[in-house]
C-alpha cells in the first residue's frame, strides 16, 4: 500500500509519536487533580490537628497551672476550702474508688447476664426481643443528667431511699454504663464463632455448661475491655453524681454508706473557688485525672491486643 | 444375608431395645455397648418416612433406611442434597437451627429419637458429632479432650482417659509432650483428629462425621480414613462426604442422595436414590442415576 522506501521512516515517526504520547501520560498528572488531591489531604490533616490540638491544649494548660501543685500530699492530703497549700484529694480519690468498685461489682454481672440472655437464649424472631435491643442501644445515648435525676429519683429518694450516700452514687453511676457493658459483652459473646457452640453440644453439653465453660472464657478479654472502658466513663462521670449527693465538702475518708465526694466533683469545686492556688489544685487534679483515665485505656488496648482470639 | 440376620435377631433386639429405652429414659450415661448382637446386622437407627423442612420448606423428604451397628455407613450425594441435614438429624442438632422440623420416624435402638421424653442432650452424649471444619476449644489440647467427661461428671482417673482418647484418635504420639499447649497451635489434620479424640473421650455410641476431611490434605485425610476403619471396632459412623473415593475406601454401606425438583422447578429437596452394600453401590448399582453419579457421568 506504501513504497516500500518510504515504509521505514514513516514506521519510526509513528514509534517515536506513539512513545512520546506514552511519557506524556505517564509524567503529566492533570494539574486540577493535583490540586484536588492536595487539598483534600490537607483538609483531612485540618481535622485530625484540630483534634490534637484540643488535646495538646487542655494537657499543656493542665500542667503549667497545675505542676507546681503536684506532690504527693495531692494524694494523702484531705480538701480544705481554707488552706490550700494543704489541700489535696485524698477523700475524693477515696471516694472514687469506691464509686468504681461498686460499679464494677453491679455491672459485671448484671451487664454480662443481660448479654447472655440477650445473645444465647433470647428468642430474635420475638418482637420483645427486638425491642429491648433497640432500646439498650437508644440507653446508650440517654445524657447522663437524666441519670442522675433517675438516681435521685428511685435510689437517693422513692423506692431505694438510700440517702445521700455513696451506694446511691455508685448505683447511678452502674445504671449510667450498664448500656455499654450490654453492649460490649454482647459483642465479645457474638465474636465466638458457633462452631465452638456446636461442638460443645455436640458433647452432650447443656446450653448452661457450653456458655459457661466455652463461650464466656472465649469472649473474657472483649467484655473486660468493655468494663475498663465503662468504668472509665464512670470515672469522670460528673453530672449524675452532682444530683445524687456528692456536691458536699467531705473531710474525712468515706464509706459505702457515708456521704462521700470523687474526684471530677473536687476539681470542680476547687475551680470555682477565688483564690489561684485553688486553681492550681484543681489543674493538679485534672493531671491526675488524666493519668488515671489514660492508664486505664491503655489498659483496656492492651488488654484486647493481647487475648484478641483470631479464630 | 443382611435381610436374613435381621430377623432371626428379632427376639433378642427387642429385649436389648427394651433395655436401651430404659437406659435413654432413666440413665443415659450408664449406657454400654451391648456385644450380644454383633453376630447380627443389629440396627441403631431405623428412619421410616424422614422429612425435614426449614421453616417451612422441604430439605430432604421419605427417607428411609436402617444403618448397622459398628459399619461405616457412608451419605453421597451432590451439593444440596441434603446429606448433612440428614445426619444432624440423627443426634438431633438441627434441634438448634431455629424452624427446623423433623417428620416422621427416627428409632434409635428401637426408640423414638424425636418422642417426648427424649432430652436431646441426652441423645448426644451417646451419639458424638465431628464437624467439617475442625473446630478445637479455644484452650490446651487436654482440656480439649477433658471437657466431655468432665462435664459428664467422669473426673476419676481423668488423664487415663485423654490419654486413650488421644490414643484412639492416633494422635497421642505427636501430643504427649505438648497436651497443655493451645490446641489452634496444631494443624488442621491434627486438630480434626483431636475434634475426634475429644468426641470418643465421651464414649458414645456413634459418631456422626460431617465431611470431616473436607478441610485437609490429602496425608492427613489418609489418616482420618484409617482412623474411621480402626474405630468401627467401637462405634458405629455415619459419615457425610464429597468425595466418592474415600465413600468407596472407607465405609461398608453406602446410600446415594440426590436432588429432586418439583414440576415447576421451584423447590428441591434431597431423596435417598439407593441404598446398599458399598461394593454394589460401586461395582453394580441397581439405579442408573447411581451409576451415572458414581461413574462421574453427572454431580
Amino acid at each position: 500500500m506504501a513504497e516500500p522506501g518510504s515504509a521505514a521512516p514513516r514506521t519510526r515517526l509513528a514509534t517515536a509519536g506513539a512513545k512520546a504520547t506514552t511519557q506524556a501520560m505517564l509524567r503529566d498528572q492533570p494539574r486540577r487533580d493535583v490540586i484536588r488531591n492536595t487539598a483534600f489531604a490537607g483538609l483531612l490533616l485540618l481535622a485530625v490537628s484540630i483534634a490534637l490540638a484540643g488535646l495538646i491544649a487542655l494537657l499543656v494548660q493542665a500542667f503549667i497551672k497545675g505542676a507546681p501543685a503536684l506532690s504527693t500530699d495531692l494524694i494523702t492530703n484531705p480538701p480544705s476550702s481554707i488552706y490550700p497549700e494543704k489541700a489535696g484529694f485524698r477523700t475524693a480519690i477515696l471516694g472514687s474508688l469506691e464509686l468504681i468498685a461498686g460499679v464494677i461489682l453491679f455491672v459485671v454481672p448484671v451487664g454480662v447476664g443481660a448479654a447472655i440472655y440477650l445473645e444465647e437464649y433470647a428468642d430474635k424472631t420475638r418482637w420483645w426481643n427486638r425491642m429491648i435491643e433497640v432500646n439498650i442501644q437508644n440507653l446508650a445515648a440517654v445524657p447522663s443528667i437524666i441519670y442522675g435525676i433517675l438516681g435521685l429519683a428511685f435510689i437517693v429518694r422513692g423506692p431505694l431511699d438510700l440517702g445521700f450516700i455513696l451506694i446511691a452514687g455508685s448505683l447511678t453511676l452502674a445504671l449510667l454504663v450498664l448500656p455499654m457493658v450490654i453492649i460490649a459483652a454482647r459483642e465479645a459473646i457474638r465474636a465466638v464463632p458457633d462452631s465452638i457452640r456446636q461442638g460443645s453440644l455436640a458433647l452432650g453439653a447443656t446450653k448452661w455448661q457450653t456458655v459457661r465453660s466455652q463461650v464466656l472464657p472465649a469472649s473474657i478479654p472483649g467484655i473486660a475491655t468493655g468494663v475498663i472502658l465503662a468504668v472509665s466513663r464512670a470515672l469522670g462521670e460528673t453530672a449524675p453524681l452532682l444530683l445524687v449527693g456528692a456536691t458536699v465538702f467531705v473531710t474525712f475518708d468515706p464509706t459505702p454508706f457515708s456521704d462521700y465526694s470523687a474526684l471530677p466533683v473536687q476539681i470542680f469545686n476547687y475551680a470555682v473557688q477565688p483564690q489561684d492556688e485553688f486553681q492550681a489544685l484543681a489543674a493538679a487534679g485534672i493531671i491526675l485525672m488524666l493519668v488515671v483515665l489514660l492508664a486505664m485505656n491503655s489498659f483496656a488496648i492492651w488488654l484486647r491486643n493481647r487475648y484478641e482470639q483470631r479464630w | 444375608m443382611t435381610q436374613d440376620e435381621s430377623r432371626t435377631g428379632t427376639g433378642r433386639e427387642a429385649r436389648e431395645a427394651a433395655a436401651e429405652r430404659a437406659a435413654i429414659a432413666v440413665r443415659p450415661d450408664e449406657f454400654h455397648h451391648s456385644e450380644a448382637g454383633s453376630g447380627a446386622r443389629e440396627k441403631v437407627f431405623e428412619l421410616k418416612g424422614i422429612d425435614v423442612r426449614y421453616s417451612g420448606v422441604a430439605a430432604v423428604k421419605g427417607i428411609s433406611m436402617d444403618i448397622h451397628r459398628k459399619d461405616v455407613t457412608a451419605l453421597i450425594g451432590p451439593s444440596g442434597c441434603g446429606k448433612s441435614t440428614l445426619l444432624r438429624c440423627l443426634n438431633r442438632m438441627n434441634d438448634l437451627i431455629p424452624n427446623a422440623e423433623v417428620q416422621g420416624e427416627l428409632l434409635y435402638h428401637g426408640e423414638d429419637l424425636y418422642g417426648p421424653t427424649v432430652d436431646p442432650v441426652q441423645v448426644r452424649k451417646l451419639i458424638g458429632m465431628v464437624f467439617q471444619k475442625p473446630n478445637p476449644f479455644p484452650k490446651s489440647i487436654y482440656d480439649n479432650v477433658a471437657f466431655g467427661p468432665r462435664i459428664l461428671g467422669r473426673k476419676d482417673d481423668l488423664d487415663a482417659t485423654v490419654e486413650h482418647a488421644l490414643r484412639g484418635a492416633a494422635l497421642w504420639e505427636e501430643v504427649k509432650d505438648r497436651l497443655e499447649d493451645n490446641a489452634f497451635g496444631l494443624s488442621g489434620g491434627q486438630q480434626q483428629r483431636l475434634c475426634i479424640a475429644r468426641c470418643i473421650a465421651v464414649e458414645p455410641d456413634v459418631i456422626l462425621m460431617d465431611e470431616p476431611c473436607s478441610a485437609l490434605d490429602p496425608i492427613s485425610t489418609g489418616k482420618i480414613e484409617d482412623l474411621m476403619i480402626a474405630l468401627k471396632d467401637e462405634f458405629s459412623i455415619v459419615i457425610v462426604t464429597h468425595n466418592m473415593q474415600q465413600a468407596a475406601r472407607v465405609s461398608d454401606r453406602t446410600a446415594f442422595l440426590m436432588v429432586e425438583l418439583d414440576a415447576d422447578e421451584q423447590n428441591r429437596w434431597g431423596r435417598l436414590v439407593e441404598y446398599d452394600d458399598t461394593e454394589k453401590i460401586f461395582t453394580n448399582p441397581a439405579d442408573q442415576r447411581t451409576e451415572d453419579y458414581v461413574s462421574g457421568k453427572v454431580g
